[in-house]
């Protein structure tokens, strides 16, 4: 296939960073591949960087899981797949985002606005403040239609959109506002609406994380069940390691605006490597184990601007040496299809 | 069993459902519905419900910071529901409230040390400066910052530190009762993590009561002596903590117990799906309130409403259903 070809054609040599970090497995071309992103806010001796070097990739129809608090630069990472993050103030500083083997930092106007929703759709934490309240939901849902798939672009085809997404008496519901819908139902449309122009990878930034339990249980199964229905890819943001274990094949965790970890999900639940993957595993209560503390990570996690020299864990990390104030480590695999930025699992992985 | 620390009998609070400001209500928002429940004193009790249960106005009622439409609520034995002015100012040294929200719950304008002062000054707890200065310093320390934070202003601080600063203004004026108003639900998982271990070894120290209101039960369980559950107003199960996680008797506990989402790839938990949402408090269903939702309702679920009941000692539920 010639966009192979191309791929093939523009692999770099093998970076200090060792990108990317599914290579290995690299045998169907990826549907989306990220090579090295560089994110920064501001220009010039004042720029921040809030993403660095981050590469992931992503098959179609699986699921992928970006997990990081606040401030990890997870968000940032995926709305710049569709290049959502204004700029500026965000400066596209490096690397590529290649969506089915096309660069998308080099896309002009016209094949952008394609993407944007053909290829890859989103779905926000706040359904209530991404749906515009003036506008009934149906014709918000049929503006998507209108734009990737005029022909389709019927009432016919709302509803049946709105009932796959299992919203009761659809019918009724597309003369609907916004506000006139509970939490719950408000996600159920906007993934309608990222549904409608038939995408191939699903971008959902913490979709669940203002809703209850019970409604966050719907949602997900949802997603999954959508999935199988309809193949996608999905890109699953979160900071609730409780979902990775129910949806993600592969898991990435990020910290300070770099990817820390990257593994299968099963195994990464069941032995995480990282440092802060598994301070992070054990600080979170569980209904059926007893334990008399929490396990705490001491601090805060750093701000834009403050991430510490060295390993950007360091001062946090219980396994912090000397040289890891001074030196930064690398991603690299210690295992088969485990990539872990730590020099614990390989002393000589520091960046130069 | 000894004297509880708090007695809330049958509590009501109703808001009137206007349509335009000035018209005359069309109905009423039953937000607590005749809830009774106890707080012994240096006990955890967790409140638990999806958003819209009402479970934030009860902890807000308690502490009186909403006006209870019916009811008692007996603190030390005396009612609070009754009084006013500065007698209920009095009484507020004995029960403070930890927000959920700790960018909005400090003033911006003031600095650390006059936060938590301001609370020493209003019972006119500190004699002198030097002692008020004293007072909030040690307090600092107490939850985990450093005395010289005093003179900073709540930007420079993290939503964990400002956590740790709400949780020392309540401190301050050495309550009895500490109602927490999901404390830890805006917080990293990494910092709600310290926060947890907070309460809990303060409450080891001074032997203060919580009222620990959350939407996450995974915490709620991990803190809790006993859990109450809500559901439109009203409380579907009570029981201690362990017992209600583990063998849930009403099916919402259940089924909400089933959407925590697991962390243990190899957990064998089987999932309960819940039907719709919350329905509207201003028409709640009749009967079981929870009857278009529940999985085993029967026919007199939509007619009858279940009383709740004591299934084994300690273990209140109310469902026709349950059984221990």
């Amino acid at each position: 296939m010639a966009l192979t070809e191309r791929n093939e054609a523009n692999r770099e040599p093998q970076g200090k960073d060792g990108w990317p970090p599914f290579a290995a497995i690299k045998i169907v071309m990826s549907l989306l591949e990220i090579r090295n992103l560089q994110i920064d806010f501001g220009r010039g001796p004042n720029a921040l960087r809030a993403v660095d070097g981050v590469s992931l990739s992503l098959e179609p129809g699986k699921t992928l899981c970006l997990v990081g608090e606040s401030g990890s630069g997870k968000s940032v990472t995926a709305l710049s797949i569709a290049r959502l993050m204004a700029s500026p103030p965000a400066v596209y500083a490096g690397g590529e985002i290649l969506l089915e083997g096309h660069d998308v930092l080099k896309m002009k106007a016209a094949p952008l606005r394609n993407i944007r929703g053909g290829v890859v759709s989103y779905v926000f934490q706040e359904p209530g403040a991404s749906l515009n309240p003036v506008y009934r939901i149906g014709s918000q849902i049929k503006e998507a239609l209108q734009l990737h798939r005029p022909e389709a672009a019927t009432d016919a085809e709302v509803v049946r959109l709105l009932k796959l997404v299992g919203i009761p008496a659809p019918e009724l519901r597309i003369r609907n506002y916004p506000h006139e819908l509970s939490g719950g139902m408000q996600q159920r449309v906007m993934l309608g609406m990222a549904l409608a122009p038939h995408p191939k990878l699903l971008v959902a930034d913490e979709p669940t994380t203002a809703l209850d339990v019970t409604i966050q249980a719907q949602i997900i199964e949802l997603l999954g069940e959508l999935q199988r229905q309809f193949g996608m890819a999905i890109l699953l943001i979160t900071h609730n390691l409780g979902l990775v274990g129910d949806v993600a094949d592969e898991v990435a965790v990020m910290y300070a605006g770099q990817i820390v970890e990257t593994a299968p999900a099963r195994e990464l639940l069941k032995r995480p490597l990282h440092p802060y993957t598994q301070a992070l595993l054990h600080s979170v209560p569980s209904l059926d184990t007893e334990v008399d503390r929490l396990a705490t990570i001491p601090g805060a996690v750093p701000r834009l601007g403050g991430f510490p020299g060295g390993c950007r864990f360091h001062p946090r990390c219980p396994r912090a040496q000397p040289e890891c104030t001074q030196l930064a480590p690398a991603l690299i695999e210690v295992e088969p299809r485990r990539w872990v930025r730590c020099p614990w699992w390989n002393p000589s992985a520091w960046n130069a | 069993m000894s004297q509880p620390l708090l007695q809330v009998k049958d509590l009501k609070v109703h808001f009137p459902a206007h349509r335009g400001s000035w018209v005359r209500p069309q109905g009423f928002v039953r937000a607590v519905d005749g809830v009774s429940f106890t707080i012994a004193p240096g006990e955890t009790v967790g409140l638990v419900g999806e958003s819209g249960c009402g479970k934030t106005t009860l902890g807000r009622a308690v502490v009186r910071l909403v006006e209870p439409t019916a009811g008692r609520i007996e603190f030390e034995g005396e009612d609070l529901a009754q009084l006013k002015g500065p007698e209920l100012r009095a009484r507020r040294r004995k029960f403070q409230m930890v927000f959920q929200d700790p960018y909005g719950s400090l003033n911006p304008r003031a600095r650390v040390g006059d936060i938590i002062g301001a609370a020493l000054d209003i019972h006119r707890l500190a004699p002198s400066a030097a002692a008020r200065r004293q007072r909030v310093e040690s307090l600092l320390q107490d939850v985990g910052l450093d005395a010289s934070h005093a003179r900073r202003f709540p930007h420079e601080f993290s939503g964990g530190q400002r956590q740790r600063i709400g949780i020392a203004r309540a401190l301050a004026v050495e309550p009895k009762l500490i109602v927490c108003d999901e404390p830890v639900s805006a917080l990293d998982v990494s910092v709600q993590a310290q926060i947890v271990n907070l309460l809990r070894d303060l409450q080891q120290e001074h032997g203060i009561a919580y009222l620990f209101v959350a939407h996450d039960l995974a915490v709620v369980r991990h803190l809790s002596h006993r859990i109450l559950v809500m559901y439109l107003g009203r409380i579907v199960e009570a029981g201690e903590a362990k017992t209600t996680c583990r063998s849930p008797k009403h099916p919402y506990t259940q089924a909400l117990i089933s959407a925590v989402p697991v962390v243990d790839p190899d957990s064998k938990r089987r999932r309960i799906m819940l039907a719709g949402d919350v329905p509207s408090p201003i028409h709640p269903p009749g009967g079981c309130p929870f009857h278009p939702r529940c999985p085993v309702a029967e026919a007199r679920c939509q007619t009858e409403a279940p009383a709740l009941r004591e299934i084994e000692p300690g273990h209140q539920v109310a469902c026709h259903a349950a059984q221990c």
